[in-house]
């Protein structure tokens, strides 16, 4: 994939060889572990990790030392989750942490497993990755047989198993206390919180749930410090992140970037800009969850947690989606609707029935059926959804929604009016199912 | 499938066996458990259920709800070669619609149905993780990214001779990716 010469986490991506032990020993890998292990208490650890200013990627951006600083002190039993569910529409970079180096996130968990006195850690991948899940398998057996995990690791007295746990199709157990669920062998259906997963989350007991590449920043934050760490990125967005991108670009890929790079600059010279013939129309810089940015804003935003929630959007994966000139937004919003009313766990009636209404609307204002109250009732709907629910399902279909609208409100108002140009929709005829 | 003609290898016991060892509690072994079934028989019969219930003193009731939430979890036999497609919205942008439309028009069938022969089943499902290498389409452990109607029909032509062919996934080659 893409690199920018940024790389802390992308060093072997693209190496048909990185995801092997020797290769990554060879490299430095372990290093961090052994220090951390050798050297530190686990509170030093995490205030390491507190210091660098690493927050989530797995979509929210808390901070990551802060996060584990709430597992309460005595706790006897500690949980720890490596969240690779990785189903954000626009989302593909945990997948090659994991293909590419899978020890990086390897050793970044017992690290932070060390940090937390987690004595059992799930990597939790989606289903749909078995081809990657029996490549993850094998580096876990490599770091068993080396000594790196099961019972007293290297001679620190420090215990750690590690299982390797499939999902089996459900966005929703991406949602760190539906994916709590998940492995408690039920279906994945968020809880209510509080109370937090780091205070009773698995079994009730203390529960730390990190994204993949949140793990895998923590041994380069070990073996070269917290300042070090903050020498990339900006004051409050501190490190490198990857950003996934997609659509109709002369480069898509994977890329580690330094967050605060304006996404002017990113489109420009690292992406290249769209594909012969096609014009920049629109960005989900986030996943699709989102609001989305004019091709205008994008050229005026910074890629990085405040910029991009001063210009009314989010960070959220990093799944940055491209959306060209031909294409037709209304279309598109009835695909990422249809997708949020088939994930909606169902538990929230707002959220259950709030998608399927969403989606109803778009599906007939599409089969030319719409009338001119159905903006109104769409805003409607979304009143009724955003912020109600258990989880943050139901605001990332609010999100995306109300922000299609008020951005590109003529091509709604164009199809309701039936004036919109025949053949519009050529990727997908008006009318046809979904 | 009759209840009867349910047997597991003895293997896929001793896994099962593993299993419930390895995780901190029986019923959190479900899901593994559940995956050691479905990868042996390809779906989930009640005798399955019930050996599940037994294992992992869980109540019929509970396994049936995660064997219904979960989409990759089957409870019916399957196709000989599921076709699932990605229909998200990076894959919809690089052109999914007129890949199924070719699918369709190739397998005689529509989009959630399945060849009168049983041997393709046709399905959209949601964003495989590979929105960058669109369109895309997954038969079990295979993905096959970067897709073209070409590309497709000779997918098509090897499973028809009973040749899964060689997936973007099934190993990473030097210098793979952009
Ligand atoms: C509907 C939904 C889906 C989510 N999917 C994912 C996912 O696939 N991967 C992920 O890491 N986090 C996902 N999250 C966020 C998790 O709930 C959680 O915040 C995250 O794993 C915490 O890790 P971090 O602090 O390292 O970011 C999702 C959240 C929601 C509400
Ligand atoms: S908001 Fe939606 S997905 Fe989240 S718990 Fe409620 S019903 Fe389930
Ligand atoms: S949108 Fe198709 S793989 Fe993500």
């Amino acid at each position: 994939m893409n690199k920018s010469g940024n790389d802390m986490l992308s060093t072997r991506f693209d190496r048909p060889d990185g995801h092997l032990l020797s290769v990554y020993e060879a490299e430095g890998g372990y290093k961090a572990l052994k220090t951390a292990l050798a050297s530190m208490q686990p509170t030093e650890v995490r205030d390491v990790v507190k210091d660098s200013g690493l927050r989530g990627r797995g979509g929210a951006g808390f901070p990551t030392g802060v996060k584990w600083g709430f597992v309460p002190a005595d706790a006897d039993e500690v949980y720890f989750f490596v969240n690779a569910d990785e189903s954000e529409p626009g989302t593909f970079k945990d997948r090659l942490l994991l293909d590419y180096d899978p020890h990086q996130t390897i050793e970044g968990t017992i690290i932070s497993c060390f940090a937390v006195k987690a004595k059992t850690a799930f990597v939790y991948i989606r289903g749909e990755f078995g081809w990657l899940i029996d490549r993850v398998q094998v580096a876990v057996n490599e770091a068993y047989a080396a000594g790196y995990l099961g019972k007293n690791i290297l001679g620190s007295g420090f215990d750690l198993e590690m299982i390797v746990h499939k999902g089996a199709g459900a966005y929703i157990c991406g949602e760190e206390t539906g994916l709590i669920n998940s492995v408690e062998g039920r279906k994945g259906q968020p809880r209510l919180k509080p109370p937090f997963p780091a205070v009773s989350g698995f079994l009730d007991k203390p529960t730390i749930v990190n994204n993949v590449e949140s793990v895998a920043s923590v041994p380069w934050i070990i073996t070269n410090g917290a300042e070090a760490y903050k020498n990339f990125g900006t004051e409050k967005s501190c490190g490198t992140k990857l950003f996934s991108v997609s659509g109709p670009v002369k480069n898509p890929g994977v890329y580690e970037i330094p967050l605060g790079l304006p996404f002017r600059e990113f489109f420009n010279e690292q992406l290249g800009g769209m594909a012969d013939g096609e014009k920049l129309k629109a960005v989900i810089v986030g996943g699709s969850s989102v609001p989305v940015l004019t091709a205008e804003e994008a050229m005026n935003v910074n890629l990085d947690y405040e910029s991009l929630t001063n210009a009314g959007t989010m960070l959220g994966s990093g799944g940055m989606i491209i959306i060209p000139e031909s294409s037709d937004m209304v279309e598109l919003i009835q695909v990422l609707m249809h997708f949020y009313f088939d994930e909606s766990c169902g538990q929230c009636t707002p959220c259950r029935e709030g998608t399927g209404w969403l989606h109803k609307i778009v599906k007939k204002m599409r089969k030319g059926e719409g009338t001119v109250g159905d903006l109104d009732l769409l805003e409607h709907v979304c009143q009724g959804m955003a912020g109600l629910t258990i989880c943050p399902l139901s605001d990332a279909a609010v999100m995306p929604m109300r922000s299609f609208i008020e951005k590109f409100r003529p091509e709604f108002e164009a199809l309701i009016q039936e004036t919109a140009p025949a053949g519009n929709c050529s990727l997908w005829p008006r009318g046809e199912q979904e | 499938m009759s209840e009867n003609s349910f047997t597991l290898s003895a293997e896929s016991l001793a896994q099962i066996e593993a299993l419930i060892a390895q995780y901190p509690t029986k019923a959190s072994a479900l899901m593994p458990c559940i995956w050691v079934i479905m990868d042996e028989v390809g779906h989930v019969p009640p005798a399955g259920v019930d050996l599940l219930m037994s294992k992992l003193d869980v109540s019929r009731a509970r396994i049936y709800e995660v064997l219904t939430f979960y989409t990759m979890f089957r409870t019916e036999p399957q196709a000989d070669y599921t076709l699932q497609v990605c229909h998200n919205i990076s894959c919809h942008i690089m052109g999914a619609r007129p890949l199924i439309a070719h699918l369709e028009k190739r397998l005689g069938v529509r989009l959630g149905e399945t060849t009168p022969d049983n041997m393709f089943a046709l399905e959209g499902v949601e964003c495989l993780g590979a929105c960058g290498m669109g369109p895309c389409l997954q038969l079990g452990k295979h993905l096959y990214e970067h897709l073209t109607n070409e590309k497709v029909d000779k997918i098509l032509e090897s499973l028809r001779k009973g040749i899964v062919p060689t997936a973007d996934t099934d190993r990473l080659p030097a210098g793979s990716g952009e």
